[in-house]
């Protein structure tokens, strides 16, 4: 893993070595001859470096249509002044790095972005600061392009006039890395975009989703902060998908939850963390996940998973703090529970094997009864409804009986 | 009056169940922190707690203590003394000594355990179902003249306010479900000082976006300021009221 | 000094005083006896202002008692059983009786001293016996030096030497414009202290007279038998 991090940060590095030294460089700088973007993109040849200096360029619709590099020394900074889009790319092998961008303008007939590529491969965009520009970065039918340390922060207040802050469409073998949203109607949004990896992103206070994911098969991301987005996190319509050691926190809110996962299979989930949530994991026609080894700490209801959820499995996780540990609206129970440590669990351990002596249930009866009435959440914690649910678990009547973890730990798990 | 009440609560304060019950709420507050750990879980556990064991021996205590103090009240009749002033330090002596009890037991290890602005709500609402309980307890202890079933009348009192209710409004909200009820279900709530003092200290905790489900009117009232206000005017009325009609019905009452 | 005009009181339906007539003046010492449910305690009561009457008004010195408490500051009552908080002591009880009626500057101590209530002081009341608890109240109801003595039961947990004590008292208490008012069902302890005999039945009086004036009708001595011989008459009569 560490080699091929060390690879991924030296790829942008050879390449400018690469262009630099067999092919030319131009200086764009204010106060000198060539001072505009434009006319340097219009100049330079196939492979050229562009060096941007220090300064502000009133520039836009730029387009990009031969592999080049653009970098920007000293953070110079290209503003639309609330116009158009600035840098349109339609070749491969090009490189934008190190600018500001600002100011795109709200469009309600065109998505428009700073940075927009079409139909190109190897493109890198890395270490760009995007402030206000509706959509931040649009690829469209884009293959193997890598959007890298970018941090695009948006002014959005309402979903209705807010874009994406990455944004892609149709592509394949695509790296989202390390970059920082927020601000926007998604933070991240995918559709049919395959075999790629979102990786080390911190996505927060979008209006909508912090990764809007649809239609996309073969991905993986890991290691991903999303926080405080409207509606957390959703992952649709799609297979094979590798969710490793995000962190959802602070989705709180009338349907707000920290994942969605709606019509999605054979996905693995692994080492996630989920805080302070309403609900952690919304599963909806969720088929052969694996659920394994991830903290649900303190949320309103840590899983609610919905009858049409089948094959599901989930092992080793540890249930803390949780209003409510599982939801779900069906008395059948087709997936499986195992290995994990509820605290809600009220049983104990005689043989001291570190596993309960006998099963546990954790779906909550009033958890069912306010899914059904949610004026009901007023009676929340009295005397009443904990009697009822405590009746209710030794003696199941409504709540799925074979819902249960036959083998629930009695101490919670340290992961690493 | 003053000078009765002084004697009551000097005496009170030395009974042992009142020093059990602060020592059992001590302990129990302590407990629930050191097991528990996580602040909101260990509040939820004292809240718990506080709502049932509170009202439960508020207002049994209380009906006994009006019952076995009845021949030195008939005493303290025979002297120069108006009845509101007897029946008042009587209500003022059991305030402040089980009052004493829930800062003494709960609310300073809370405070002490969780210094926070939840802590604070929790011990005003233990203080306020006290005050309740007590109004409730001389209601029935003036009304009914018989010991057994003045206590039969009171522990009905504690089983309807922390159980019966919860269920009558459990029922209901099965039978309206398709009606929009949310409004209904604030002011329902506003008929069971129990349901209330606990729906204020869970909107001080993260159960608070839970509660949110319950409606944005109900959510809306309990978390604004003016809310928490209202909440306060509505607990210090089932305060006064009980305590009022038994004030008045102990005036006219023969001893 | 204490009127009852016309008095009428019923506990639900059934009548416990009927249309009640009495005139106790100063320099009485008033032996109230009736069979048990006659009505004695609920007569005492509602001259302390612990019962109210649906009919008829109380006066004292001429004043009515209902809605003021005042009048009740010359009154000494013992009642006939007495229970006090448990933890007080009973140097606690005589402190706060006497911060009740602090105005009241007047002690009259004999039984205090005679009961050795001093010696008792530091002992919580609720470890007192019954006949110890009434001592207490017994010294507790002179504490004051009051116009009126209402004793309710006086003798009825009181050991045999203590009894005395109390009936020494009572009879030195009697004069100096002086009302006592006794109610007992044990009538050879009445003789030498009653002037009067208000004998109550089924709610009425059936009769308040002078000791002196029944036994000059009865020509009989003993209060037991002068009663006695007024029922027969009275039987006789029907």
């Amino acid at each position: 893993m560490r080699i091929r991090l060390y690879f991924l940060f030296l790829v942008p590095l050879v390449s400018v070595l690469h262009f630099g030294l067999e092919a030319g460089s131009l200086h764009v700088r204010k106060g000198t001859q060539l001072d505009t973007i434009k006319e340097a993109i219009a100049l330079a040849g196939k492979g050229d470096t562009i060096f941007v200096h220090e300064g502000t360029y009133l520039e836009n619709q730029m387009e990009i249509n031969k592999p080049m590099a653009i970098i920007g020394v000293n953070k110079p900074v290209i503003d639309s002044q609330g116009g158009d889009e600035i840098f349109i790319v339609k070749a491969d092998q090009v490189l934008i790095q190190g600018l500001t961008l600002q100011n795109i303008g709200v469009s309600h007939l065109k998505d428009r972005a700073a940075i927009r590529v079409v139909e190109a491969r190897n493109v890198i965009i890395d270490n760009n600061l995007l402030l206000n520009t509706f959509f931040g970065i649009y690829l469209q039918n884009a293959s193997r392009c890598r959007v890298l340390n970018n941090t695009i922060r948006g002014e959005a207040y309402d979903e209705m006039n807010a874009g994406n802050a990455i944004h892609i469409w149709k592509g394949s073998q695509m790296e989202v890395i390390n970059n920082h949203l927020s601000q926007h109607r998604d933070g991240i949004y995918f559709e049919f975009v395959d075999q790629s990896l979102i990786r080390g992103n911190t996505s927060q206070d979008n209006m909508r989703y912090g990764l809007h994911f649809m239609f996309s098969n073969y991905d993986t991301y890991e290691k991903n902060i999303f926080r405080r987005n409207g509606a957390g996190v959703a992952v649709m319509f799609s297979k094979q998908i590798r969710m490793i050691k995000n962190t959802f926190e602070e989705n709180w809110g009338g349907s707000s939850y920290g994942i969605l996962l709606k019509e999605i299979s054979d996905g693995l989930m692994v080492q996630n963390t989920f805080i302070r949530n309403t609900i952690g994991v919304y599963a909806e026609g969720a088929n052969r996940i694996k659920i394994e080894k991830n903290d649900f700490i303190n949320n309103g209801k840590a899983m609610d998973i919905k009858g049409n959820c089948i094959d599901n499995e989930i092992l080793s996780n540890n249930f803390i703090g949780n209003t409510f540990e599982v939801l779900t609206n069906s008395r059948s129970n087709l997936n499986h529970f195992e290995g994990n440590y509820w605290a809600q669990y009220k049983g104990y351990d005689l043989n001291k094997d570190g596993i309960g002596d006998f099963p546990h249930r954790p779906v909550n009866l009033f958890a069912l009864i306010t899914d059904k009435i949610p004026a009901a959440n007023m009676l929340l914690h009295s005397f009443l409804v904990d009697a009822l649910d405590m009746a209710e678990r030794m003696f199941p009547e409504i709540i799925p009986e074979h819902l249960s973890d036959e083998r629930p730990r009695i101490k919670p798990y340290t992961y690493d | 009056m003053f000078k009765i009440a002084k004697f009551i609560i000097s005496d009170l304060i030395k009974n042992w169940i009142i020093l059990l019950y602060a020592f059992f709420l001590l302990l129990a507050t302590i407990g629930f922190f050191l097991l528990q750990g996580q602040g909101d879980k260990a509040i939820l556990g004292v809240l718990n707690l506080t709502l049932m064991l509170v009202p439960m021996i508020t207002v049994i205590f209380s009906t006994i203590y009006y019952y076995n103090m009845y021949e030195f009240m008939v005493l303290l009749m025979a002297q120069p003394l108006k009845r509101g002033s007897i029946i008042g330090s009587f209500y003022l002596g059991l305030l402040v000594s089980l009052g004493l009890a829930i800062v003494a037991g709960l609310g300073l290890p809370l405070w002490l355990m969780h210094p926070h602005w939840v802590s604070l709500v929790l011990s005003g609402v233990a203080l306020l179902l006290s005050g309740i309980f007590i109004g409730l307890a001389l209601l029935v202890a003036v009304w009914v003249r018989d010991k057994a079933r003045g206590m039969g009348f009171a522990l009905f009192l504690w089983v309807y306010f922390v159980l019966i209710f919860d269920g009558l409004v459990l029922l209901m909200m099965y039978n309206f479900s398709d009606y929009p009820i949310e409004k209904v279900v604030l002011y329902i709530t506003f008929l069971n000082p129990v349901d209330l003092g606990r729906i204020m200290v869970l909107m001080q905790t993260e159960a608070a976006a839970l509660m949110g489900y319950s409606g944005a009117i109900f959510q809306q009232f309990f978390s604004e300021w003016w809310g928490l206000i209202a909440s306060l005017l509505i607990m210090l009325a089932w305060a006064f009221i009980p305590v009022a009609f038994s004030f008045r019905m102990f005036r006219d009452k023969d001893l | 000094m204490i009127k009852l005009d016309h008095i009428y009181k019923s506990f639900g339906r059934i009548p416990v005083l009927k249309d009640i007539f009495l005139d106790y003046g100063q320099n009485q010492a008033i032996g109230l006896i009736g069979p048990n449910g006659s009505g004695k305690s609920t007569l005492i009561k509602i001259i302390l202002g612990m019962v109210l009457p649906q009919k008829g008004e109380v006066t004292f010195d001429g004043k009515p008692i209902t809605g003021q408490s005042q009048y009740r500051r010359h009154i000494g009552y013992m009642p006939q059983m007495s229970r006090f908080p448990a933890n007080m002591t009973v140097s606690q009880l005589f402190h706060m009786m006497k911060k009740l009626r602090k105005d009241e500057k007047q002690r009259d101590l004999d039984l205090y001293h005679a009961f050795e209530i001093e010696q008792m002081g530091s002992k919580r009341l609720e470890i007192l016996s019954g006949g110890m608890k009434q001592k207490v109240s017994a010294a507790l109801a002179f504490l004051f030096d009051p116009k009126v003595l209402v004793l309710d039961e006086p003798t009825a947990g009181l050991d045999p030497i203590a009894n005395e004590i109390l009936k020494e008292k009572l009879q030195k208490s009697l004069g100096n414009d002086r009302l006592i008012l006794i109610s007992s069902h044990i009538l050879n302890d009445l003789d030498d202290i009653i002037t009067h005999v208000c004998y109550l039945m089924e709610g009425e009086v059936k009769f308040f007279k002078p000791l002196e004036q029944l036994r000059a009708e009865t020509a009989e001595n003993r209060l037991n038998r002068i009663i006695a011989q007024v029922l027969k008459q009275e039987k006789n009569h029907v």
